[in-house]
């Protein structure tokens, strides 16, 4: 006869297991499934026989090399300009290209190139499009993790006061946050569009037509921007929220205690609430950070990558490779690649925020 | 150094009146506590006086000066909370001198003042750990450090020793007393403890429902309790209150008697009386001593409570109302026996209904 131990212990199971399953199939099989599809050459559909290929696909997306050139001269030894002044370089298919003296540059195409007084450095990648989406998805992330951060804990600072009709506040703040991402982006295209858009309009009224229009997400400049904008006002009510619970856990006595020994607000803020909040602060900024390293949906919405690859990230280049080209492996590589830098960046946050004794 | 007047102060929540009025003045370096039940306002008065509520009504000086409207770090005020209100997240030494760094203070300064709080406290040797670390006891130790490091002119205690264990307490409640000797301060002590009360305390106010009952020494208002409430709030075991009928009356010595109590002459000390109307005659219990024979009081023992020292029994008289008595060292009662108990009539209080 089995003990009460293990009849309980089956009974745990029973409970646990239909959660179990449904992590292991949705979510454990398929990140098995990435990091072993992404060292072989498989795609979506395909007749050919899956090989493994190693770190092709990480060489592919990762390999960058550099080639310095000198301008180009004539018979006398001057220095060739074209028509609008500019130095001529030698063209770079001529190193990227059947060149056997530079085996290490096939396919590869210009990133972007630095001027060393006259001769210049170009800086060549396997796959421009994918680190143009990773300098991208850094930009946004170092953008919205401080300020939404930041903006959050400001809102939560503002609401977390006894006011008549607080709530109707706290519900405003926290309303992007339940409307789905699609329809915000949907809705947000209309505020930024170039003719009639609502911001355009906004801004020209105020100024008295000064302001010229722009289209804010068709011009490379703005497109990143926007988006970050936006994506900010869209989650800055859930973090609030996250705020919020964590000001609460700080006892009003220390206030009170405060307040009799002269602190003035900030002085509350610096030495009660700041410190009182610091495990809320490590969350937030764990969550907004890996958050912001996911972020695709606005741009599959707003803008899907463009103008000019201004707006690809890593999620979304992940996808669209992976489904839109059906080349899951090369997919499959950058998901690894996402988790790794998600991994030590939380790791690395964790060990700046830990507890010194 | 200051003094403290606080007259027609009011505090109301809404429609609801938490104080009603009190007029108390607080002498200069006087250490006054305030006692009374739960809810009898004696904590919102210790913050009206801080500053942490707002006043309603009435004024309050501190020093000569009105600080109604204040803020609490203008009005020359240090506090010790309850739950102690030191910083999780700062050492010892950075809690005591959590004051001084507002105010922005030199290091020097800062490290000077800490060590001499830290020496009149005795806690030199926590300085460097952090509140997590400490007991209950040692946390309000630092809480009454931080209070004294900025050598204010008022010190406001709200309850202070009502986390801790009753050894603790007693330990505690004496150094506070010292510490009052030592500073020469102006102390005001919250407490629903009447012990605390009794032995802290130049004077007491006792309060209830937001009114003062009583405010006197503390041997004024055990031996001349103004009511019936300050009677029984003060003393241990409290008093025993008697309903009586009141027999004769001849200027201020009032005779009464019931179903259980022969007649006894008091010297009214409050109230007025007339012949046939109801009182009550209040007995402390340490007064009541067992009668050679038959006694004022008759009744059978109901329970013994021993404790060495002292022995107290419940009586429950022939007219079956409950009485306690304690009696001075270890005596021996069985239950249900017959007893009689016999007070001295100077030595009981007698209140008009």
């Amino acid at each position: 006869m089995a003990s009460k131990f293990l009849k309980s212990n089956r009974t745990g199971w029973m409970m646990a297991g239909p959660a179990a399953v449904l992590i292991g199939m949705f979510v454990i099989l398929p990140f098995v499934f990435a990091i072993l599809l992404s060292f072989t050459n498989q795609r979506l559909i395909s007749p050919n026989p899956t090989e493994f290929v190693g770190f092709a696909n990480y060489r592919q997306l990762l390999g960058v090399a550099t080639l310095t050139l000198e301008p180009l001269t004539d018979q006398a030894g001057l220095v060739q300009k074209d028509a609008t002044g500019a130095v001529q370089y030698p063209a770079l298919r001529g190193y990227t290209r059947n060149n056997p003296d530079f085996p290490n540059l096939v396919g590869m195409r210009e990133w972007f190139s630095l001027d060393w007084g006259q001769s210049r450095t170009f800086v060549l990648a396997r796959d421009v499009v994918f680190l143009k989406a990773l300098i991208n998805t850094f930009i946004f992330v170092l953008i919205v993790a401080p300020v939404q951060g930041g903006l959050a804990l400001g809102l939560a600072l503002l609401i977390n006061q006894k006011m008549r009709g607080i709530n109707l506040f706290r519900a405003v703040y926290f309303m992007p946050v339940v409307v789905s991402i699609v329809v915000v982006s949907l809705l947000w295209r209309f505020i930024y569009d170039g003719n009639s858009g609502l911001l355009n309009n906004l801004l020209s009224a105020v100024s008295f037509g000064a302001i010229p229009r722009v289209d804010w997400l068709g011009n490379p400049s703005t497109a990143l921007g926007s988006i970050i904008a936006m994506s900010i006002w869209q989650a800055v009510g859930f973090h609030m929220v996250i705020w919020l619970s964590g000001l609460q856990t700080i006892s009003p006595t220390l206030y009170e205690a405060g307040a009799i020994e002269g602190a003035s607000p900030w002085q509350s803020f610096r030495y009660i609430t700041w410190p009182g909040l610091k495990n809320t602060a490590i969350l937030v900024l764990i969550v907004i950070t890996m958050q912001a390293f996911a972020v695709f949906a606005q741009i599959d919405v707003m803008t899907k990558g463009g103008p000019l690859d201004s707006t690809q990230t890593i999620v979304f280049q992940a996808i669209q490779r992976g489904y839109g080209k059906q080349d899951i492996s090369g997919g499959s590589a950058i998901s690894v690649i996402l988790f790794v830098i998600v991994l030590s960046i939380s790791l690395l946050q964790r060990w700046i925020t830990r507890e010194r004794s | 150094m200051a003094s403290i007047t606080l007259s027609g102060l009011k505090k109301s929540y809404g429609t609801a009146q938490v104080i009603k009025g009190v007029d108390i003045t607080i002498e200069d370096g006087e250490f006054v506590v305030f006692v009374g039940p739960s809810g009898c306002g004696k904590s919102t008065l210790l913050r009206m006086i801080a500053g942490l509520e707002d006043i309603t009504a009435g004024t309050l000086t501190v020093g000569g000066r009105v600080v109604n409207d204040l803020p609490p770090k203008e009005r020359g005020v240090a506090m010790v909370f309850q739950s102690y209100a030191i910083f999780p997240h700062m050492t010892v030494r950075e809690n005591v001198a959590f004051g001084l760094t507002i105010a922005g203070d030199s290091k020097e300064v800062k490290a000077a003042k800490v060590a001499e709080a830290a020496r009149i406290l005795q806690m030199e040797h926590l300085l460097d750990r952090r509140p997590s670390q400490l007991s209950g006891g040692q946390r309000q130790r630092v809480a009454i450090g931080r209070a004294i490091v900025r050598k204010p002119e008022v010190f406001l205690f709200d309850e202070p020793l009502s986390n801790l264990d009753a050894a603790l307490r007693m330990d505690m409640r004496m150094e506070i007393g010292k510490l009052h000797k030592a500073l020469g301060a102006t102390m005001i002590y919250v407490t629903h403890d009447q012990v605390e009360a009794m032995t802290l305390a130049d004077k007491i106010v006792v309060l209830k429902d937001g009114l003062v009952q009583q405010i006197g020494s503390p041997m004024e208002l055990y031996h001349h309790p103004a009511n019936a409430f300050v009677a029984g709030f003060l003393g241990s075991p409290s008093m025993n209150f008697l309903d009586v009928e009141v027999q004769a009356i001849d200027g201020n010595q009032i005779t009464v008697a019931n179903a259980a109590l022969s007649p006894v002459t008091i010297t009214a000390q409050t109230g007025s009386y007339q012949i046939g109307g109801k009182a009550r005659l209040g007995i402390r219990p340490q007064y009541l001593t067992p009668a050679e024979g038959a006694g004022q009081l008759q009744g059978k023992v109901a329970l013994t409570e021993r404790l060495g020292a002292e022995t107290v029994i419940e009586v429950t008289l022939s007219d079956g109302s409950p009485l306690i008595a304690a009696m001075a060292r270890d005596a021996v009662f069985a239950l249900g026996t017959e007893i009689g108990l016999t007070f001295e009539a100077c030595e009981a209080h007698l209140f008009s209904e």
